[in-house]
């Protein structure tokens, strides 16, 4: 097998805060600022000032030191000395948190960004997905978009007229291909771009994300022209929060941890580190307060109200979220999705369904309680979500937090192993 | 070359090193700054195209007038500066016809302006598409070109009928230096390629700069020999004008054109020099942003 990518140690670093002011006269005035010795007209408070020197009330603040402090000020390591190789034939997943430096990667091998330092070397033809339907024009017709599209994921023309027939079919919008993509509903859009990008002839393809767009059919068939492309010897990055399609698809995967690479290898290692990774059975999921909803933690719990992550089979699983509601919103519904890591969702529940009460303003916390002996042993993802059903979405954090209900004690305790179903049901059996 | 036994171990064996094909592709972090894809750019030939055929289509899509706007433009303009400039402030054309005059002017000075204004936006107008999928970022600065081109040959065909009735009514005096006409056009999309692709750079950081190109080229068009031959300026505002590489071209183009115009050797080197130092400074500096600018736009 040959190796296809090989990634040394790449690391891309990021300026924080706004890069200059924004206008050449904010700039120039700051530097004629500077150059007099006054003070930075544009910092904002609590930045550190950048004039030290004669000017500088504390006598005490040592020149270098603060000159060292201003370096460092306002950099980031978006991701730092990740070094992989991959070889063609493989589905490899990347998998992280929020932040860990999956996209970032991504956009580098996509040539989109420049690292800071590193080298990639490639062989053979990459091709990226990051978003379905780039650069579709809403007045040309799905047909010139196709071609137009096409020709901006790397397609020769003749290419995309021989495959044109197949892609409309993929895509199903067969009867709508001469109307104007404006006209499309969203769903359409979707499938058609992703038509356009399943029909790539490349070697290498690298995918961030799109399952999370679309309906479940889509998403299916999303999974299994996937799967066809590693089954014809190609190599895919695919990256997703989607424990379930990552463990469906990949047969090697990556974890990136604030922006290093903490483990490749083993999916299912790889997926439980990913669970485990600062589970104490509480996630802190956000900092910023300015929508109308958000969830702020989420954490599981035993039933005595005890930071857990792994629970018996007979004990109820309770999950507490704290949410932040700025102002009442009519018809606000909190679900709750509980999926095995396997694929599939086992289920989901619905704030309504328990109680019909409006959701309160301000920051409060729900509990919710999963009955024990259902959930039979094995890894579990929490997807939480808010939304104004068939409006709008809030706020929806797939893969919130993780936890796993243990073998011992179970009725199955001793097919330990084997697939025995999601959930327990207790039926009921008469000889008669 | 596969070996199945090997493709169910998480860990890859790569034992195979003198049968190892050669690297398509190697990821750095610094480029060399004065270099061209050629190579990348004649392969996405297609997409220039295709984004050629987009800004023309969605141009006239919905519209009721369609491709007639394309004649329009020039049209209307070089009548409302026929009745302001020729009849009510009466400013000279040497002994041109005004309408035709103005007409030259107005076809050709569309065509660099065109080219410098939206080239300076590509960068910002395409952030979006720029942020997700990769190909040669000239691509669309050339494209913005060429459907400029096509643009200019749709309005020179109207030009040229109004020459024609010029030339048979026998009012002006054309010779054969008309025939240098593509290389004036040649340096004006040198020229607005190359300040375009300096300003597209430079707007990724400073935003304000979009504000200056928008009336700078109006301000520009008035201090260019297009409304009036540059004889009509006094001494030292001629000397002044003719540092702007425009004027050159502009007197070269009416002289082959009409007869009429200040045709000379040495503002054409100038114009040349600079359409040329331009370019080069332009698409140095598009690399240099090019990489990073997603970064930062």
């Amino acid at each position: 097998m040959t190796v296809v990518i090989r990634i040394e140690k790449i690391a891309k670093q990021y300026r924080t805060g706004e890069i200059g002011t924004g206008t050449l006269s904010h700039d120039l005035q700051r530097s004629l600022a500077r150059l007099r010795g006054r003070p930075d007209p544009f910092a904002r408070l609590g930045d550190l000032n950048h004039q030290s020197g004669a000017s500088s009330k504390n006598p005490a603040i040592n020149g270098t030191e603060l000159q060292q402090e201003t370096k460092s000020a306002g950099y980031v390591w978006a991701i730092r000395d990740i070094t992989l190789d991959i070889a063609s034939g493989e589905v490899l997943g990347i998998i992280g948190r929020n932040g860990a430096g999956k996209s970032t990667l991504l956009k580098i091998l996509s040539r989109i960004t420049a690292p800071t330092s590193g080298r990639i070397q490639i062989r053979g033809r990459i091709a990226s997905l990051l978003e379905v339907g780039t650069g579709f024009h809403p007045e040309l017709t799905g047909r010139e978009n196709i071609f137009l599209n096409g020709a901006i994921l790397g397609m020769g023309r003749n290419e995309i007229s021989q495959r044109f027939e197949e892609i409309v079919e993929f895509s199903g919008c067969a009867k709508y291909i001469d109307t104007p993509v404006k006209r499309y509903s969203s769903g359409m859009t979707v499938r058609l771009g992703f038509a356009v990008a399943a029909h790539l002839e490349c070697d290498i393809l690298v995918v961030d994300e799109v399952l999370a767009v679309g309906d479940v059919e889509f998403q299916q068939r999303c999974i299994g022209k996937m799967k066809s492309v590693s089954d014809s010897g190609r190599c895919v990055l695919f990256v997703s929060h989607n424990m379930g399609a990552v463990s469906q698809l990949c047969n090697r995967c990556a974890l990136l941890e604030n922006g290093t690479l903490a483990y490749c290898g083993n999916v299912n290692q790889a997926i439980r580190k990913y669970l485990d990774s600062g589970n104490t059975g509480s996630v802190v999921l956000s900092e910023n307060l300015e929508n109308d909803f958000q969830f702020v933690s989420i954490s599981t719990c035993n039933p005595d109200r005890t930071l857990a992550s792994s629970f018996s089979f007979a004990s109820p699983v309770v999950i507490c979220f704290t949410y932040q509601l700025n102002c009442r919103i009519d018809g606000l519904e909190i679900g709750i999705r509980v999926i095995s890591t396997n694929g599939p969702m086992v289920f989901s529940t619905l704030r309504s369904h328990s109680t019909t009460q409006p959701v309160r303003v301000g920051r409060h916390t729900i509990e919710i309680t999963v009955p024990g002996e259902f959930l039979n042993p094995g890894d579990y993802t929490i997807d939480a979500g808010a939304h104004i059903p068939n409006q709008r979405m809030l706020d929806l954090r797939e893969s919130a937090i993780g936890f796993r209900i243990e073998e011992a004690g179970s009725p199955f305790s001793q097919y330990a192993g084997t697939q025995v179903g999601l959930v327990y049901c207790k039926c009921a059996w008469r000889d008669t | 070359m596969r070996d199945n036994s090997v493709e169910h171990e998480p860990q890859v064996q790569l034992s195979f090193p003198q049968s190892e094909p050669a690297w398509t592709l190697t990821i750095v972090p610094n480029a060399s700054l004065i270099s061209v894809p050629f190579a990348e750019l004649w392969r996405y030939r297609d997409l220039l195209l295709l984004l050629v055929r987009r800004d023309f289509v969605s141009f006239y899509k919905q519209t009721i007038l369609g491709p007639i706007w394309f004649f329009l433009q020039p049209l209307l303009t070089a009548l409302m500066f026929y009745v302001i400039f020729g009849q009510i402030a009466g400013l000279s054309t040497n002994g041109a016809p005004k309408f035709l005059f103005y007409l030259v002017g107005v076809t050709f000075w569309s065509y660099f302006a065109e080219c410098f204004t939206k080239t300076s936006e590509s960068f910002t107008a395409n952030a979006q598409l720029l942020s997700k999928v990769y190909f040669p970022r000239l691509i669309i600065p050339l494209s913005i070109v060429v459907s400029n081109l096509l643009r200019f040959t749709i309005q020179l065909l109207l030009l040229i009928l109004v020459w024609i009735g010029h030339v048979v009514k026998g009012d002006i005096f054309p010779n054969a230096t008309l025939l240098l006409f593509p290389l004036y056009l040649l340096l004006m999309a040198s020229t607005g390629l190359g300040v375009g692709l300096i300003f597209a750079a430079a707007t990724t950081k400073y935003r304000d700069l979009r504000f200056l190109i928008v009336f700078g080229v109006q301000l520009l068009m008035y201090a260019t020999p297009i409304i009036y031959p540059i004889g009509l300026a006094p001494g030292k505002w001629r000397d002044l004008m003719l540092l702007n590489p425009l004027a050159p071209l502009f007197e070269s183009l009416r002289y082959g054109w009409l007869g009429i115009g200040d045709f000379s050797v040495g503002g054409l080197l100038w114009a040349t020099a600079f359409a040329f130092g331009v370019l080069v400074t332009g698409v140095l500096m598009f690399n240099v942003t090019e990489r990073s600018f997603i970064d930062t736009v």
